[in-house]
């Protein structure tokens, strides 16, 4: 097939030295700002839903809190990151590949489908008699654009994947690469695989019971709903977790001249991610009726941990590039001099290792311990289970997604950012927020407190229940860490549109701020007793024992309860 | 030279892997198999596990069962709600609890030590089934009915606390549970 030449102009960026397609450009623009918007709404809701259950101030009625709590889950789990991940698929896909994109016409059909479809699920919600949560589970019923207002969205988001992969045919056609793909393309196109299977899950499930709203169906059942729902459901969230790894490697090279340890080692971590990470979507179910052992300990595991196992290896050797990176550089003093004399002040930097710490230590730990069969039946919808996705979706996804904005204005908006100092601090307001939220929420959810709860006293209830003083001081606790970090990302939202209004004009003569490749030139004996990453093999092995101690404290726990058999 | 971002080296697929990578892939893919096996083991030497024993039901024949074992074993009405019966079944047999929009039915007394055989199950939406302070989590929805089979081994008060959102009086929705010496 002859591809003529591209009809779209190209400009070469003076900071990144990258070749950019100018409609690929304005599309990218168009969804990070859309976005960020979002980001905006799902945080002011996640306020409300802060300010409710922190219990001395209770701020909402019950059905304003539940109306609340609806939108802070579709607008901050998925409008959010999947604008934004649409914004990256269409970055890396034609600007890593110096290629143009593919059908822009069906791009801006996706901006479309995707505004229209939220915007309809979100005026569903508004109207108050869809607060039925993010999740939907059938038989509670939602007004019928509640549910088509997700498949608009969800329609859309599959077109976003379509272009990308169009331009990555484009891109091979025309040859504008050589040899693999780059490790970053690589990851998202693992990303975008693990996205239709998402997104033909949803539809499956979503279009019946859109349609049994309607009337046109009698009954969708709600065991099939669960099963299917949280294989659009969780999956949803392997895409973000293969989307902000791929962007830890690519800010590790950005900001400090990194190349991934070993491509084999970090390409077959992210192929188990499309083999496993799916089956996951158990996690969920561990405590339904009606589904074998095997089958949920098969699941539960992903196959004997195999995609455990992936981010585990992902969460050594993304430090491990930057170490080896560092120690290149001449950083090679001691186990820890390397992370010592790290960009700390770059909040590009800053956000992607705080986003791996978080991801690893508060969002993975808890995960992998949560997610064992008996383990789950002492956290099961309690706030354990809100406590523990924070850590992965917002201290790990949103977070890495903010990084890469803040490295992503200059170059597409040719604007500088406005307010340095204070966008240095925002990576760190909203970091300890979130990790001070989802600690205390894990630990009121230890003593049992429920999630999507307006009234943990019960106040004026005969049979009521009283939690443990220690569990409404985590709530506490958790609600002002929830509220410090939505002042971090509040921050955020302004410095993005502060900055894309009235930030100065980059430079025409702007010198290039990609970090120089370490591997260049740098020394060649580095690291201690033949290891080249022995500070972060440390660090690992911090998290490694860590994972393990936890493990067991759950197990010794559960061993004091009621038999149940 | 080379970043994620850029194209790898031609060889990437035979280039050796650092010593630090090997000994992490070790460690961890070892990690990976114990827990595999321990929740396996767990099923014979934990004493806290999933039936697995569910039936298909419906709301109508299930609030029937309910009804039926409630008019069975009835001892007394509820100190704290007058309106609830308190049942108290023989160890052994079956106990059915039912949820729906918001209440757990009806009050059960255990004894200590004793095996119940626990259904649960919902007449109308997805509920949850938190027994607090013991902290054990179920769910439970229509048209499928769980069997728990449970032994306290404390006495005392216990709840049921729904935590599975269920509308607008979700965070009404009580049960409770008395277990005696």
């Amino acid at each position: 097939m002859a591809i003529t030449t591209a009809q779209s102009p190209f400009r070469t960026d003076p900071l990144t030295g990258l070749r950019i397609d100018l409609t690929a450009q304005t599309l990218v623009k168009t969804n990070a700002v859309l976005a960020v918007v979002f980001l905006l709404v799902g945080g002011i809701a996640g306020l409300l839903v802060a300010l409710t259950r922190w219990p001395a101030v209770h701020l909402l009625p019950a059905d304003l809190f539940y109306i609340a709590l609806t939108v802070h889950g579709i607008v901050a789990l998925m409008v959010w990151i999947i604008f934004f991940e649409i914004a990256v698929l269409y970055f890396v896909g034609s600007t890593i590949l110096s290629c143009r994109l593919a059908a822009p016409k069906m791009a801006w059909t996706q901006v479309v489908l995707m505004v229209v479809g939220a915007a309809t699920t979100f005026v569903a919600i508004l109207q108050g008699n869809s607060s039925v949560m993010m999740t939907s589970y059938v038989p509670m019923n939602a007004a019928p654009h509640f549910y088509l207002g997700l498949i608009l969205f969800a329609v859309g988001a599959l077109i976003g994947c379509g272009v990308f992969w169009g331009t990555l045919v484009i891109a091979k056609e025309e040859k504008t690469y050589e040899g693999s793909l780059p490790l970053t393309v690589y990851g998202c196109m693992i990303a975008t695989v693990i996205a239709v299977f998402t997104i033909a899950s949803g539809a499956i499930i979503l279009i019946p019971t859109f349609l049994w709203s309607l009337g046109l169906i009698k009954s969708v059942d709600p065991m099939m709903y669960r099963v299917i729902w949280w294989a659009f459901g969780h999956s949803s969230q392997q895409i973000n977790v293969t989307a902000h790894i791929t962007i830890w490697y690519t800010v590790a090279g950005l900001a400090v001249g990194a190349k991934p340890m070993s491509e084999k080692v970090s390409r077959t971590a992210f192929l188990l991610y499309i083999l496993f990470l799916q089956l996951g979507s158990v996690h969920h179910l561990l405590s339904d009726p009606g589904l074998s052992s095997a089958w949920k300990i098969f699941n539960t595991s992903y196959m004997m941990y195999l995609a455990v196992l992936a981010s585990l290896i992902h969460g050594l050797t993304v430090p491990g590039s930057i170490e080896v990176a560092q120690r290149r550089n001449g950083l090679n003093n001691g186990l820890f001099e390397w992370l010592r004399k790290c960009p700390w002040g770059n909040p590009v930097f800053s956000s992607t290792i705080l986003s791996i710490i978080i991801f690893g230590f508060i969002g993975g730990i808890t995960g992998v311990v949560m997610s064992v069969e008996q383990v789950n039946m002492i956290v099961h919808n309690t706030i354990y289970v809100p406590g523990h996705f924070h850590g992965t979706v917002a201290g790990g996804t949103t977070l890495a997604f903010m990084g890469l904005t803040y490295y992503l204005i200059p170059v597409l908006f040719q604007r500088q950012l406005i307010a340095k100092p204070v966008a240095a601090l925002t990576p760190w307001l909203f970091g300890i927020g979130i990790s001070i939220f989802a600690v205390a929420m894990m630990g009121a959810g230890t003593l049992g407190v429920p999630r999507r709860h307006w009234d943990i006293t019960f106040a004026g209830q005969a049979l009521g229940f009283e939690f443990p003083g220690m569990a409404q001081m985590m709530m506490a606790v958790g609600e002002i860490g929830g509220v410090m970090a939505v002042l971090g990302g509040g921050l955020f939202c302004l410095i993005v549109v502060g900055s894309i209004l009235i930030g100065e004009p980059v430079p025409a003569n702007a010198k290039n701020i990609v970090a120089p490749a370490a591997d260049a030139g740098g020394h060649k004996e580095i690291g201690m007793g033949g290891f080249e990453a022995p500070g972060t093999f440390v660090l690992a092995m911090v998290l490694f024992v860590t994972l393990v101690l936890y493990y067991f404290v759950n197990f010794k726990y559960l061993a004091t309860l009621w038999t149940l058999a | 030279m080379g970043y994620s971002f850029t194209a790898p080296a031609k060889n990437w697929a035979t280039e050796p892997i650092e010593r630090t990578e090997i000994l992490w892939i070790t460690i961890a893919g070892s990690w990976c198999l114990f827990m595999f096996g321990w929740m396996i083991a767990w099923h014979w030497i934990g004493n806290q596990n999933m039936a697995n024993e569910a039936y298909r039901t419906t709301p109508e024949v299930y609030a029937k069962k309910v009804e039926d074992f409630t008019a069975k074993y009835t001892v007394r009405q509820d100190k704290s709600d007058p309106s609830l019966p308190v049942v108290a079944p023989p160890p052994g047999s079956d106990v059915y609890l039912a949820a729906s929009r918001w209440q757990w039915r009806p009050v059960v007394e255990f004894q200590k030590g004793k095996t119940y055989r626990v259904h649960i199950s919902s007449l109308d939406w997805d509920h949850g089934f938190s027994l607090q302070p013991e902290n054990i989590n179920f769910q439970a929805y229509p048209g499928y009915e769980q069997v728990v089979t449970m032994t306290p081994n404390k006495s005392g008060q216990f709840s049921i606390v729904c935590n599975e959102y269920c509308g607008i009086g979700h965070h009404t929705m009580l049960g409770r549970i008395y277990v005696k010496e």
